[in-house]
């Protein structure tokens, strides 16, 4: 019979063996009637011989070694019992918890489905990103990417490596669906042949898109993504084969994707193939982002090796056109260093998250720490009856059970009432979480989640009682039967373990509202950095882009825009516009490129430094609110006679001519074998990947050139941001204008990412706000749950000591004296607890510092901020029941008791 | 408890004698009081009730099986049977009982001669 049967059967054997003893009694008795002695008697006889009949019964139920589920669920009934006998205690307690336990199962339920969960493809672990660094060009490092692979390096690695079982690259994107409806500006993603085997996904309809599709000029297709599919075709099943005009090209629809499926990160509308063209690819052209499957049993290593090794192969095997050096690349020391998908995927987020993950975790141990306390207050009020229950025998071990057992029943009660706070608590987390959090879409309380909560109720449970349970079990030197309730004054060691919890909470508190403090001084110290635009509330910037199949001609491309712009600026309340390849902090991926400088000697470097380099129309910074250093803004008159002028930024006319103004009639090229330009104005810094990054240097060069992408003929920039300045930005009836003002120009034209300068930059500091606010919820719930811990040991400490203070008073002690003695006691718990949080808060906030900005972890003014601020509040907490205990009245006080 | 002299039986010994008379024929527990008090013509005090937490036990271990049946007074009862691991283990404990008693018996003896 095995053990959980036997638990099955339990009760059966129960009753079995209650029939049995019957019986036995039954026939004892029938035979001693049936030998003559009268029923009353021979019952009494019969039980007699029968011995103690619940002994009996204890001790054969004992043969089956379930003493302890009894006892336990006697610990259980018990428990359950003291803690209905006290419902305010039990559900201040049980809230307590409970707001604890759901802030960390919100958090963790995030960290769970963000940072722990393994990625939404079939075997996610064999995936990677073909990563890799090229610490040799400069200017490139700047790439949090890295160095993004070229359509060469496909073709060599995805022919040539032994490592993958696919590879692939892929690159993100927009484009204009037209013939359907109104034109509409899709997400697209552009992948190459096997990024779809690598994923893994089998698409819900149709098929993926193949190695076929990929030919430069056979026949468009596309794949649908689920929500397009649904959103444009309402979920018909016909829909493969029909054809869509994707940037005026017309695209037959092969497959849809299921729900949920996203490229890397990518959450796209619609997916079509890369299509290059063998006959005309060169080495250059890092611009695609590399994934791969790689082979079972692969590591890592061996992969980078391989593809390492594949380098040479892919200089031989390709060029940059005639009478280049195929093997200058060497000089930029491209490294393979691929990384597991997931980390390209979640980024850096995992370490905010864990930061938040932990902060939240101590909340939690402060919440704990009051029970604790109002544990250890109801402990010493049952010392009674737990000498009672030791005087009717029950051992040491058995009480502090029963203890445990209760307050587990506490933290899982708790548990209970956190759970239905976690599930509004996750919804306001993923509502606040930083925009671009990764993985948003699939974060939900799951199974782990629920046994992370349990887990935590059942910890948490044991961590609160143990100390009270620890305490009781401490040797006692009188008899608690006697003793109790008659003590005179404090005893010191009586509220050892009270104080010390009350410390730690101090300590725990101070810890997380310097934290909050920090992060509130990294925000204000954001906000301080001129992000090199001004005023982005009224800065209304929209995306338009222009494709060939629209508007041929590159001079008409620019004369569409500038015909945009003048519509524009004709809106009533509009003071300027301009447009340029990206906002700054936008996030499109920013171009680079080397750039020489007129005069400088480039002899001793292969590449002269990285630039980072935009297009601007005229008036498009002083639009942007991008102050002018030196020079002047460029004209529509140079834009159409394509004179080769440029402007730059601050802090590149200082590196290469010493000051602004010097630079201005300086000359600068992209390449070696164009033009000179002539920088016709220097403008300030710009932040353009986010106020807590560097500002790069940046080449200014005008949207219409010929040697736009290095030499060649005439050419546009097709997919701008216009900027628009009006007090009028972001409001419905401005839009409509907006919009028409577009459509009046091409009808064809759909606008994207249309919002106000102020929502980019919000998006930019998402990141540090979501950590301020949670930094600071945790902050602020650790002070308030450390007040109340510091006020209610002192007002305990005063209500006991109540006799002794009244004694005081009668002996002529002025109520001054009183006062100050509690206030004392308090301040000197505060002053411990602040001072073990300073070290603590010093060693501690070092964790943060990639969250920080201009300030340092050991901020003296910060530490000295909250210090204060916590020993002020504590204070206050103590004033109260100090000054209770000036009340006492002498005489009352001594009858007390 | 009525009889002032009584005597604590070693370990087990109740067992073994549950054992030895299911050995013969299986019974119910009532029966099992009545012969083992008959057998040993009232010299053990053993309590009835006794022999139920050492049945839970021989049942726990799988040395007795139970069924219910019905009694000669017609009441429904549960019958106590031998098992094949019970009859072993009857065999394995009466002779290191022997022995036992064997050893006792030796030291004893001189004392009275």
């Amino acid at each position: 019979m095995n053990w959980i049967k036997q638990l099955w059967l339990r009760r059966r054997l129960y009753d079995d063996l209650d029939q049995e003893i019957a019986f036995h009694l039954q026939e004892k008795i029938d035979e001693l009637v049936a030998g003559g002695m009268p029923i009353k008697e021979a019952e009494a006889a019969a039980r007699r011989d029968f011995g103690n009949l619940e002994l009996v019964r204890e001790t054969a139920r004992e043969a089956w070694g379930w003493r302890w589920l009894e006892d336990f669920s006697g610990d259980v009934r018990f428990g359950a019992r003291m803690l209905r006998k006290s419902p305010s205690f039990t559900i201040v307690a049980m809230l307590t918890i409970a707001i604890g336990i759901a802030a960390n199962t919100a958090v963790f339920s995030v960290v769970n489905s963000v940072v722990l969960k393994p990625l939404n493809y079939p075997k996610a672990e064999e995936l990677v990103a073909l990563h890799q660094i090229a610490p040799g060009a400069e200017g490139l490092a700047d790439f949090e990417a890295g160095l993004l692979l070229s359509p060469s390096m496909y073709f060599t690695y995805s022919e040539h490596n032994r490592t993958f079982q696919s590879l692939g690259v892929w690159v993100s994107g927009a484009a204009n669906v037209t013939g359907l409806g109104a034109p509409e500006q899709v997400r697209i993603v552009s992948v190459s042949d096997g990024v779809f085997e690598a994923l893994s996904v089998p698409p819900a309809l149709g098929r993926w898109l193949s190695h076929a599709d990929q030919e430069p000029n056979g026949p468009g297709r596309v794949l649908l993504s689920y929500g397009y599919w649904q959103r444009r075709f309402g979920g018909e099943r016909g829909v493969i084969g029909r054809i869509i005009d994707v940037d005026s090209h017309a695209r037959e629809i092969v497959g849809v994707m299921p729900q949920g499926f996203r490229v890397v990160d990518i959450d796209f509308d619609l997916a079509v193939p890369l299509s290059f063209d063998r006959g005309k690819v060169i080495l250059s052209g890092f611009g695609f982002h590399g994934i791969g499957r790689l082979k079972p049993n692969v590591t890592m290593a061996e992969a980078n090796a391989d593809l390492t090794g594949l380098l040479p192969v892919w200089m031989d095997s390709w060029s940059n056109g005639p009478k280049t050096d195929s093997h200058i690349f060497e000089a930029w020391k491209i490294t393979p260093l691929i990384r597991p998908l997931k980390q390209e995927v979640i980024g850096n987020v995992g370490e905010l998250l864990w930061v938040v993950m932990g902060t939240i975790g101590v909340v939690l141990l402060i919440a704990c720490a009051n029970v604790t306390n109002l544990l250890l207050v109801r402990v010493e009020a049952r010392q009674q009856e737990l000498a009672v229950r030791t005087a009717l025998g029950a051992s040491m071990m058995r009480i502090v059970r029963g203890l445990l057992v209760e307050s587990i029943m506490l933290g899982l009660l708790g548990g209970l009432a956190g759970m239905g706070i976690a599930y509004a608590g996750v919804r306001f987390l993923v509502a606040m979480g930083p925009s671009n959090l990764p993985r948003l879409n699939e974060i939900a309380i799951d199974g782990r989640t629920l046994a992370f909560t349990l887990l935590l109720s059942v910890l948490s449970g044991l961590f609160f009682g143990l100390i009270p349970a620890l305490k009781y079990a401490e040797p006692r030197s009188g008899s608690a039967l006697q003793s109790l309730g008659r003590s005179i004054s404090a005893s010191r060691e009586r509220h050892r373990a009270r104080n010390l919890v009350v410390i730690g909470q101090l300590a725990m508190a101070l810890v997380l509202l310097v934290s909050a403090g920090l992060m509130i001084r990294t925000f204000a110290a954001l906000r301080k950095v001129d992000p090199g635009f001004s005023d982005p509330r009224h800065l209304q910037v929209m995306r338009v882009s222009i494709p060939e199949s629209l508007i041929t001609g590159p001079e008409q491309v620019t004369r569409a825009q500038n015909a945009i712009l003048d519509r524009l600026s004709a809106i009533q309340g509009v003071k300027s516009v301009g447009f340029a390849s990206a906002m700054p902090m936008e996030g499109f991926d920013s171009s680079w490129d080397e750039i020489y400088a007129e005069g400088k000697d480039y002899s001793n470097t292969i590449f002269p430094p990285m630039r980072l380099y935009k297009y601007v129309s005229p008036d498009f910074l002083r639009t942007a609110g991008t102050r002018l250093v030196a020079g002047r803004e460029l004209t529509w008159r140079e834009v159409y006679t394509q004179r080769p002028v440029v402007m730059i930024s601050e802090n590149l006319a200082k590196e290469l001519w010493g000051t602004p103004a010097a630079a201005i009639g300086k000359h600068v090229r992209e390449f070696s074998f164009v033009p000179w330009h002539e920088v016709i104005g220097v403008v300030q810094d710009v932040h353009e990947t986010g106020v807590q990054e560097k500002t790069p240097e940046i080449v200014y060069w005008p949207t219409l050139m010929s040697d736009l992408h290095g030499p060649g003929p005439l050419d546009a920039v097709r997919v701008v941001t216009f900027a628009i300045r009006s007090e009028r930005a972001g409001t419905e009836s401005f839009l409509n204008e907006v919009r028409d003002a577009v459509w009046f120009v091409n009808s064809n034209l759909p606008l994207a990412s249309v919002r106000t300068m102020q929502d980019v930059y919000d998006k930019s500091m998402a990141r540090t706000s979501f950590t301020l606010v949670m930094l600071g919820i945790a902050g602020a719930m650790a002070l308030a749950l450390g007040i109340i811990g510091i006020y209610g040991v002192m007002s305990y400490t005063v209500s006991q000591r109540q006799r002794e203070i009244g004694i005081r008073l009668a002996l002529g002690a002025a109520r001054g004296d009183v006062l100050r003695m509690v206030l004392e006691q308090g301040a000197r718990l505060a002053l411990v607890g602040v001072a073990i949080g300073i070290g603590a808060g010093l060693v501690l906030t070092r964790l943060l510092r990639h969250l920080l900005f201009g300030v340092s972890v050991y901020d003296p003014l910060t530490f000295a901020a909250v210090s204060s601020l916590l020993l002020l509040v504590a204070s206050l907490a103590c004033y109260l029941p100090a000054r209770r205990a000036t009340l006492v009245d002498p005489v009352v006080a001594i009858r007390y008791e | 408890m009525t009889k002032e002299t009584q005597r604590d039986l070693f370990p087990g010994a109740l067992e073994m004698m549950i054992l030895r008379t299911l050995k013969r024929q299986p019974l119910h527990g009532y029966a099992l009081a009545q012969h083992i008090k008959r057998m040993s013509q009232d010299t053990l005090q053993i309590e009835e009730g006794s022999l139920y937490p050492a049945l839970q036990r021989l049942l726990k271990r799988e040395f007795v099986k139970a069924g219910w049946g019905t009694s000669s007074t017609n009441r429904r009862v549960r019958i106590y049977k031998l098992t094949a691991a019970g009859a072993k283990h009857l065999e394995d404990e009466v002779s290191s009982f022997e022995r036992m008693l064997e050893g006792i018996t030796r030291v004893l003896a001189p004392e009275k001669s």
